[in-house]
């Protein structure tokens, strides 16, 4: 076993004590660990008292969860109808071909930039207006 | 020494907001972050004694601070899109620094609060009752009689659940109120706890809001005392929009599987962890405070239309010229909102279709944009106003591929629990492709000669997928719990109604398919 059982349980006593605490400790396990995989469901269960059929259940539900961490840098582009109006479409193939392997490209519906379309996030930064050359540069430099 | 205001809102800092505010600074002004004004194609924009410039760049700083920048608009108040507004859940935007405690007592902060405690729960349900404030969040139940059925209902733990999952794109509102005037969401779920006798809240907030969540915190660890004894966390989701559905939100609050939960129980009796709640949006607890205030129920109710009283955050949104927020009292048409105030489309292209409402609104035609912004009359029309999104397309649209997009938005969102939900969007999408290809032809397997059963006629034209596709919506109408199955068929219909020509060469076929004029 890998050495994250440490982490893990600090996450879980973190929380413990809330009312329903398991997206929490999901969310900071995603956090800090990359990915949810099938030893911290297990841990997460047996902290909670919870069957890990229970936790894979929902650890499969949501989107945010990644079974295996991905370390490349991650940019998500909103294809919601807002961005479509204002053609984000069009940039997709751009925005593609500009990140190859090297950069993780996900599809996001509505990042709440709705009348500045079309919008992407990076980490914690929010990108409006893109073009192809804007969108472009976002990509090479994330 | 010059003071500047620059808004700290999510979309201004995505604008470079944040460099303009440094830039500002070491020219040696005095830099506030203030809110947004809601002016979203001037974003973003710089408030020196109340003109405003925008959109600014780097480029701009030397000659706004010397009165030479051609991006003036003039005293902002004037400008029309302000002017014309009745802002009463946003009366703070642009006008305060969000995290700041002085800023908001000074414009009336925390006065719905003191008042609320002292008339105590009848009287404030009462009121809320009266102001005729309808909720925000899309389904415009009355929060009055929300709060009176968790008020009177039995139980040693209440609940109050913001819900702050703000997913429908063309929406922002909700985004803009957390980020702008953070303390006025938490007074107003104090003012509920008062009301029903709660004394937590929860606030489920959606991971792709990083900004609101940082500043709902903030907000949270400064007003700690004034709101004490009623206690408040911040959630944050996981990426699921479905969880914007009461039921299905309580469920991922529990830390379970967002699916979503029949009603009856109302989650007003049975609620979180079983417990009676009171759920609602984050525009609906944005306006209690203001309610509360002396005289503020009346004031609210008289800015509405027809028995949708107050005033609606519109958010205008996509492909339009002079996107933002602009909140008004209900009865406002179509028409002025996309054209007049909104200028048309940002393309200069004429104006296709816009839906309101979200990813589940019909798409509405120009020919009907003298429709008025109320909760009857859209859904007379087969609309519905939702969260008051304004999502606005020209005519590059393709109205097929729109159609197309909702159903793949409801196979990728929906919780699974109900069948014409989880199947009928995936059967959905496949319709539109078949009606895109003109039909279907039968395959190898079933003109093989073994295949006794099989029919060996020349498939179906798209005629036939359209009449396919009107039953599938029918049947996800009626069959599914809550408004993602069910209201999914809504822009999906509308946009086959209105554009047949996007969905197939010969129109006829669509008209003929159509179940008023089916047999």
């Amino acid at each position: 076993m890998s050495d994250n059982s440490e982490i893990l349980g600090e996450i879980i006593a973190r929380h413990h004590h809330r009312e329903g605490p398991l997206l929490p400790i999901l969310n900071d396990v995603q956090e800090e660990l990359g990915c949810v995989d099938a030893e911290s469901e297990a841990l997460i269960a047996k902290g909670l008292n919870l069957s890990r059929a229970d936790v894979h259940g929902v650890v499969t539900f949501y989107h945010d969860y990644l079974p295996t961490p991905d370390a490349r840098p991650h940019v998500q582009i909103c294809r919601a109808e807002a961005c479509k109006a204002r053609g984000v479409e069009k940039l997709i193939d751009t925005a593609s071909s500009a990140a190859g392997e090297r950069v993780r490209i996900s599809t996001v519906y509505c990042l709440g930039l709705c009348s500045a379309g079309p919008a992407a996030r990076t980490g914690d930064d929010l990108h409006i207006r893109l073009d192809e050359q804007a969108i472009t540069n976002l990509v090479e430099n994330a | 020494m010059t003071l500047v205001r620059i808004s700290d809102d999510a979309l201004a800092r995505a604008g470079g907001a944040d460099r303009l505010a440094d830039a500002f600074a070491k020219k040696g002004c005095e830099v506030h972050r203030t809110s947004s004004w809601g002016m979203h194609w001037l974003e973003p924009m710089v408030e020196i004694d109340g003109k405003g410039f925008g959109p600014a760049t780097l480029d701009d700083v030397d000659a706004i601070l010397d009165g030479t920048s051609d991006k003036s608009i003039g005293v902002i108040e004037d400008h029309p899109f302000i002017a014309t507004q009745t802002r009463i859940t946003f009366k703070r935007a642009g006008k305060t620094r969000p995290l700041s405690l002085e800023d908001y007592e000074a414009t009336g902060g925390w006065a719905g609060l003191k008042r609320a405690r002292q008339i105590g729960p009848e009287k404030i349900v009462e009121e809320v009752k009266h102001s005729g404030l309808r909720g925000r969040g899309g389904a415009g139940f009355p929060t009055g009689i929300k709060w009176d059925t968790v008020m009177k209902a039995e139980g040693p733990q209440k609940y109050i659940v913001c819900n702050a999952d703000e997913g429908d794109s063309g929406t922002f509102a909700d985004r803009m109120a957390m980020e702008g005037d953070p303390f006025a969401l938490i007074e107003g779920m104090a003012i509920a706890g008062e009301a029903v006798g709660a004394t937590q809240g929860y606030i489920y907030l959606r991971s792709e809001y990083p900004d609101a969540i940082r500043k709902l915190n903030a907000a949270l660890e400064l007003c700690t005392d004034i709101i004490a004894p009623f206690k408040c966390e911040v959630r944050v989701g996981a990426g699921a929009y479905v969880c914007g559905e009461e039921t299905s939100l309580l469920n991922s609050l529990e830390g379970k599987r967002g699916e979503v939960r029949a009603k009856p129980p109302l989650p007003a009796l049975e609620g979180f962890l079983g417990k009676p709640t009171v759920v609602n949006n984050v525009l609906s607890l944005q306006a209690v405070p203001h309610i509360l205030n002396e005289g503020g129920a009346d004031e609210y109710k008289d800015a509405g239309f027809g028995r949708s009283r107050g005033t609606m955050p519109i958010q205008l949104a996509g492909n339009i010229k002079h996107g933002g927020l602009y909140e008004v009292g209900f009865g406002v048409t179509l028409d002025d909102l996309v054209n007049q105030i909104g200028g048309g489309t940002a393309s200069g292209r004429p104006v296709k279709a816009v839906q309101v409402g979200g990813p589940l609104g019909a798409y509405i035609h120009p020919d009907q944009f003298d429709i008025q912004f109320d909760y009857e009359e859209f859904t007379a029309s087969e609309a519905l106003i939702g969260h008051g999104g304004i999502t606005v397309f020209d005519d590059t649209a393709d109205m097929l591929e729109m159609a197309r997009f909702a159903m793949e938005f409801c196979s990728v969102e929906s919780c699974g629990k109900c069948t014409p939900c989880r199947i009928g969007a995936v059967r959905g999408v496949e319709i539109l492709d078949r009606i895109r290809e003109g039909g279907r032809k039968r395959d190898r397997i079933e003109l093989a000669p073994q295949m006794h059963n099989a029919p060996k006629d020349k498939g179906r034209d798209a005629g036939d997928e359209i009449g396919l596709l009107t039953d599938l919506c029918e049947t996800m109408k009626f069959g599914s719990l809550c408004a993602l199955g069910g209201f999914t068929p809504y822009p999906v219909m509308s946009a086959l109604r209105q554009w047949p020509e996007d969905f197939t060469r010969n129109p006829e076929l669509v008209e003929q398919a159509l179940p008023e004029n089916a047999g």
